[in-house]
């Protein structure tokens, strides 16, 4: 379990996370949604270490992550953030096989070398694995990612608006595929989304986020309502339930 | 394996060039000429070490292939220090006549000014490393400044020797000091040769690298060290040379077409050997030494860098 305690990250005297506390459970997806400048993708930057907390901590399994080796921690704990600029020129398999790195450092041995083949087929990469990431297509090269997420083998995977300029097509075929990850793997998902209505069909549960500030924690189902909708983000969102699931028609309100 | 071969051709071009170096129109010449050459060889494999492995270091770090550490003004401050000492206290004070104490003397200036300069910028958190580069830009410009003030006031004889340690040259190499370079130059690379896989991490960012468990702030302060350590005992050695770091760098990127530093490195490094060895004998050969070896780096690397950057901007 990951548990954030009284986290809080100022730039200047401006607060962009204020005094945060939140139980992320293992063996689910948890979904941090909110409005722009909510926090969402500062707090995972936090629990990630991408960002260090200006007070609060974060402990992972009862440990505090200060107190863990960078090595070790990534072996626990994968982020993949929204952007993903390089300048090298890499194949999709020589970025997946760097998902191997905090266990093999380089060199990879045979059991390296079977993980990324699982990973690469878990993400239906195995036919274009070597073609070159600048060829790829957006969903295509976010699919790549993944998989070296996946190749890294961690308990915890957080994603920062993994769907971010993706068609609908893509979009659900990366929801579907972070589920089987809980489903069948047995792994803990935290993501940042936009679209609610992503968060209501795939989330187990759902952490508002509003000026830095935690504003709903709960099941899907409790955060998925008209009332609590208006407090999070000052629409009137109304909600038809359709095959079991959920949906906020937000197009016209 | 392609890449092996390709190592493999550029270390016997290498080996080739300095042989043809090192015996050409020797004249039986082997207690002599021999031994003069061979110091000479040796200073440019060290200095060819040296910014190959600095620069290629440095465009990882920076994210940015245009880049050379002279850019954090290590080149100028050498200038600076070069003309203050010949300034105030002339050409025939024991710190410029004296090259081993001239040696020393400036590398542990320069290193000092990286550790300063370093320690200031990161002492307030995790600044980004564009921060360090604007500083080093303007304290670099700030420092040729005042080398050219002071070169306008010198006087014209000692200017004469001024001029002389403005261009980069393996002629009256001091044999002494290319062993003092030898090992130090090689104990930095044992030391720096297990970072090697970590640096192929560091060029896919900085989130990415931290994700993989790159405790990376830390290494990349350690890579910034190293090639500061790097430029300035090249630089003291023979003189700024570091726009060949930028020539060898980018064709060992096209070269090899990897991400893999141990291939890049080396490629850089055996490249930046051959032009030295070459250039230098094109210099004494072919212009029996009207001009430097540092001239004809210049004007080849400023062709190259020109087409670098129209190949930029086409693709852009």
């Amino acid at each position: 379990m990951i548990k954030v305690r009284s986290l809080s990250k100022f730039y200047g005297k401006k607060s962009v996370v204020e005094d945060v506390t939140v139980n992320i459970q293992r063996g689910q997806i948890t979904s941090f949604i909110g409005p722009n400048g909510a926090g969402k993708s500062t707090l995972l930057s936090m629990v990630s270490r991408l960002l260090d907390a200006d007070s609060g901590e974060v402990l992972i399994d009862q440990t505090d992550v200060r107190k863990m080796k960078s090595n070790e921690f990534s072996k626990v704990v994968s982020i993949l953030k929204q952007s993903n600029y390089m300048n090298v020129r890499l194949t999709i398999r020589e970025l997946v096989s760097f998902g191997r790195f905090p266990y093999s450092k380089g060199r990879l041995t045979e059991e390296d070398e079977r993980c990324v083949d699982q990973a690469i087929e878990y993400m239906h990469l195995t036919d274009m694995q070597d073609s070159y990431l600048d060829e790829l297509s957006g969903g295509q090269k976010q699919r790549a990612f993944i998989a070296m997420v996946i190749a890294q083998d961690t308990e915890y995977i957080l994603l920062d608006e993994p769907l971010n300029n993706l068609d609908m097509k893509h979009s659900v075929q990366i929801m579907k595929i972070l589920r089987q990850l809980v489903d069948d793997l047995g792994k803990t998902v935290v993501i940042v989304l936009h679209d609610i209505n992503f968060a209501s069909v795939y989330s187990d549960r759902i952490v508002a986020l509003k000026d830095g500030k935690v504003v709903k924690d709960g099941p899907t189902r409790d955060i998925i309502q008209s009332d609590t909708l208006k407090e999070i983000y000052d629409m009137d969102i109304p909600i038809q339930e359709m095959n079991n699931c959920r949906i906020c028609v937000y197009f016209s309100s | 394996m392609r890449n092996s071969f390709k190592l493999i051709l550029l270390a016997l071009l290498a080996i080739g060039a300095s042989a043809v170096y090192l015996f050409h129109d020797l004249n039986g010449s082997f207690d002599y000429a021999l031994p003069k050459r061979a110091i000479k060889v040796a200073a440019m494999v060290i200095t060819g070490v040296a910014i190959a492995y600095s620069t290629v270091v440095f465009q990882t770090i920076t994210h940015n292939r245009i880049l050379t550490p002279s850019i954090i003004g290590l080149d100028s401050l050498y200038m600076l220090l070069q003309t203050v000492l010949i300034f105030f206290l002339g050409s025939g004070h024991v710190t410029v006549v004296n090259k081993q104490v001239n040696f020393i003397l400036t590398v542990a200036i320069m290193v000092v000014f990286a550790l300063l300069l370093y320690r200031l910028l990161f002492k307030k958190g995790n600044q980004p490393i564009y921060f360090l580069l604007l500083v080093g830009i303007i304290v670099g410009t700030f420092f040729s400044s005042i080398t050219t003030f002071l070169q306008v006031l010198i006087d014209p004889n000692e200017f004469q020797v001024v001029q002389d340690r403005m261009f980069a040259s393996f002629n009256n190499i001091n044999t002494d000091l290319v062993w003092l370079a030898i090992g130090l130059i090689v104990l930095l690379i044992i030391y720096a040769w297990r970072f090697t896989a970590y640096l192929d991490v560091l060029s896919l960012g900085r989130e990415n690298a931290i994700n993989l468990g790159v405790s990376y702030d830390s290494i990349v302060k350690k890579m910034l060290v190293l090639v500061a350590v790097f430029i300035s005992i090249s630089t003291a050695l023979v003189g700024p040379l570091t726009f060949l770091g930028l020539i060898v760098a980018n064709l060992s990127y096209q070269a090899f077409k990897t991400y893999k530093h141990s291939v890049l490195i080396n490629g850089a490094i055996l490249i930046s050997v051959i032009s030295l060895v070459g250039g230098q004998w094109v210099v004494e050969r072919v212009f029996t030494f009207s001009t430097t070896l540092s001239v004809i780096i210049n004007f080849v690397g400023g062709v190259y860098f020109i087409y670098l950057l129209l190949k930029e901007s086409r693709s852009t």
